[in-house]
């Protein structure tokens, strides 16, 4: 398939992985920022043609992941409503809240549908006058647009009976708010190649200078991340700190100026929770005055106030590699991969799923046959 | 600008006991799987079940039958290439022929939804008597119920069969040795992504259609050869994924298989990637997987290659000893990962 197999080449990926064995001469952490780049280096195993110096710390873009669990048990509270359609992307259904998720509350009869644009949440609303349809609007710059186009087109059909619960991130001050951080290890990132093609790289460029870190935007093939890798590391390797764009198939500069001025229109910048990182000032969007009348929570009521998740999981600390599994005191009997305390124990990839596997063949025991 | 206090990156996850059925229950993953060995097996547990193959064989007064039951509800109930009918015929029929059994009766359950319209039913009654023709199967026992309007989705269909087993090989997971190769007949994912389609009313360039079919003639082809097949799996639900990972922890056995052999056709692939599907775990309705020994390999190729449901037949992978249960591919740019069950079906990805 043209512009997807040139970038997954075996021998091109081989031949960067060698480039970078070439290049690097001391240890480097390395941040890519978006959960789709985190998917392609899990799924093709990009983390295996790199150099031992090189450390990626999976960064906090995957709008699933990173949505406050008190905007989640909202959606869960709002969907109970007899008279409420919830429309929401896929992989939301599967998030939990406090105690539940949207495939449970689907489960108890709430009328929870999977929609693959927000424009359809907009035609259910038109052809269900009687019932409420409320969107969950989540994501970063990337679904923002449409998100807006969807508000603009309710407010043109004159809907009353449609809502967005707006959970929406935005790229910049998480990462700057990382690199704030007193633990932060991260020497340099790749950004987000569909959240740059929307909003352009200026708004990175104040960020490279500021914090003195190298800035790649970055595409989300295999060959993509290498080369983006490639270029970080060469800047970190010869001292330089700018913003490179990799994806320059996709992305300029300025980026799509007539979506950005639609984001504008529809959305504010707000502060926001983020769950796994807590609040982050001016690092959401929500609608704007006009529009408040789309507005799901105050149609239905506020998310109620932030949420504490306590957790035994010490994956952050394994992810970022300042702990190793063998050395979390529930690894191997709290937390194994059949009851997991956190992600990393879940997935087979994962790599305190891969210690239990290995440390269990390697004492000569049978080892778990199940890939749970 | 203030930092957050400590960055701690980690992930919420997901839910993995559930009070209630979810729809995950039903996906063909671990959570299905959790159902079958918490609930199913320990009051229904004998031998037969825990083989854990697509249907049961026993032999009565000398002769060997396959056993086997599915229940089929699909929306929308006509689809591209197929409808519930001739998915409630192909699929029983497969199950019975990846028992290496030649399928003799069926009987259908029919559930039917109060204000299903008469000519809905014929149209699927009609297609279900093709494929039983086609098939060489005859439905020789019924029943019908209807529910409440609003309390079904216009018709369930249930149907069993039985086969008969006219050779001496033991065609089951525990049967698979290191070494074995791993054949498949064609290219996957079409019938995941043509339902995917219509349901959502996504319009393709190019028409995908479900590639339903009976596969027992074909597995008929390789027996009749004297193939020494050592066990075969349709793909269905969780696709190709799912059901290595099934005959691996069954079967005890390690399995490795090379993703750029797999055939996917340029339509799904693309639409797997506008989604953000893995083409490994869509469903199939007419391909399965073979473990051959590899003296054997060429030859089954040649007849599956020879037959129309198996004329891009190949080679995906072979079993190798350790660790049991595990089952790897090797991605496109050579490295090697673990291949899982997920817990339900795929769902859409946002990003």
């Amino acid at each position: 398939m043209k512009f997807l197999n040139e970038y997954r080449d075996a021998e091109v990926a081989a031949a960067y992985g060698r480039a970078l064995e070439r290049l690097t001469t001391r240890p480097w952490t390395i941040m890519e920022v978006c959960g789709g780049q985190t998917h392609a280096i899990v799924k093709f195993g990009v983390d295996a043609l790199l150099p031992r110096e090189v450390t990626l710390v999976h960064g906090p873009g995957c709008p699933v992941c990173v949505t406050p669990v008190e905007l989640l048990d909202k959606a869960m509270e709002i969907a109970c409503r007899p008279e409420v359609i919830l429309c929401s992307f896929g992989d939301m259904l599967r998030v939990p809240g406090t105690a539940r998720d949207l495939f449970s509350v689907k489960a108890t009869g709430a009328d929870v549908r999977v929609v693959y644009s927000p424009l359809e949440a907009v035609e259910l609303a038109r052809s269900n006058p009687a019932r409420e349809v409320v969107f969950f609007a989540v994501g970063f710059e990337t679904t923002a647009p449409a998100n807006a186009m969807a508000v603009i087109q309710a407010h043109r059909l004159g809907l009353r009976n449609f809502s967005l619960l707006v959970a929406h991130v935005l790229v910049p001050p998480a990462m700057e708010a990382i690199l704030s951080s007193a633990s932060n290890r991260v020497q340099g990132f790749l950004a987000p190649g569909h959240v740059c093609t929307v909003m352009g790289f200026s708004e990175y460029e104040r960020i490279a200078q500021q914090y003195r870190v190298p800035i790649v935007v970055t595409g989300f093939e295999p060959v993509d991340i290498l080369q983006g890798l490639h270029m970080c590391i060469k800047q970190l390797e010869e001292g330089r700190t700018t913003v490179e764009n990799q994806y320059s198939r996709s992305v300029r500069r300025e980026g799509n100026t007539r979506a950005q001025a639609l984001i504008r229109d529809v959305f504010r910048v707000c502060h926001r929770r983020w769950r796994g990182l807590g609040e982050i000032p001016q690092s959401g969007l929500a609608l704007q005055e006009k529009y408040s009348s789309f507005d799901a929570e105050e149609r239905f009521g506020r998310a109620g106030p932030a949420k504490a998740e306590s957790s035994e999981c010490q994956s952050g600390l394994i992810l970022q590699g300042a702990l190793r599994p063998e050395g979390c005191s529930a690894f191997g009997t709290r937390c194994i991969p059949e009851h997991p305390l956190g992600a990393p124990m879940v997935s087979s990839e994962g790599a305190c799923a891969a210690y239990y596997r290995y440390r269990l063949s390697a004492a000569g025991n049978p080892g778990p046959t199940g890939i749970s | 600008m203030p930092g957050v206090e400590e960055f701690i990156p980690s992930c919420p996850l997901p839910m993995d006991q559930y009070p209630t059925i979810v729809l995950a229950h039903g996906g063909g993953g671990t959570l299905m799987h959790q159902l079958i060995s918490r609930i199913f097996r320990p009051v229904f547990g004998n031998p037969f079940l825990d083989a854990g193959h697509d249907g049961a064989v026993f032999a009565l007064t000398g002769e060997r039958l396959a056993f086997t039951t599915d229940s089929y509800v699909v929306h929308p109930l006509f689809f591209p290439g197929g409808d519930i009918g001739t998915l409630a015929v192909n699929g029983t029929v497969n199950d019975l022929a990846m028992c290496g059994a030649r399928p003799l009766y069926l009987s259908a359950g029919f559930i039917l939804e109060e204000g299903l319209p008469m000519d809905t039913l014929w149209r699927i009654v009609k297609s279900m008597g093709r494929a039983a023709e086609e098939a060489h199967v005859q439905v020789v026992t019924g029943d019908t119920k209807v529910v409440d309007k609003g309390k079904g989705d216009g018709v369930f269909i249930t149907t069993t069969g039985v086969g008969v087993i006219t050779h001496d090989l033991a065609i089951a997971p525990s049967s698979v040795r290191p070494g074995d190769l791993v054949l498949l007949n064609g290219d996957i994912g079409r019938h995941g992504i043509a339902v995917m389609s219509v349901r959502e009313g996504l319009a393709f360039e190019s028409a995908i259609e479900s590639d339903c079919a009976p596969l027992a003639d074909l597995v008929a082809s390789l027996l009749g050869a004297g193939i020494e097949i050592h066990c075969l799996r349709d793909l269905t639900r969780g696709g190709l994924a799912s059901a290595l990972v099934e005959i691996a922890r069954d079967g005890r056995v390690a399995v490795t298989i090379e993703e750029h052999v797999i055939p996917v056709c340029e339509a799904v692939q693309g639409a797997c990637e506008i989604f953000g599907l893995d083409p490994l775990y869509v469903a199939n309705e007419g391909r399965f997987v073979a473990f051959v020994p590899p003296e054997a390999a060429e030859s089954a190729l040649a007849i599956m290659r020879a037959h129309p449901l198996g004329a891009s037949a190949c080679v995906i992978g072979r079993v190798v000893g350790e660790p049991p249960g595990l089952v790897t591919r090797k991605s496109r740019i050579g490295i090697t990962r673990i291949v899982q069950m997920l817990s339900g079906e795929q769902l859409p990805r946002i990003c």
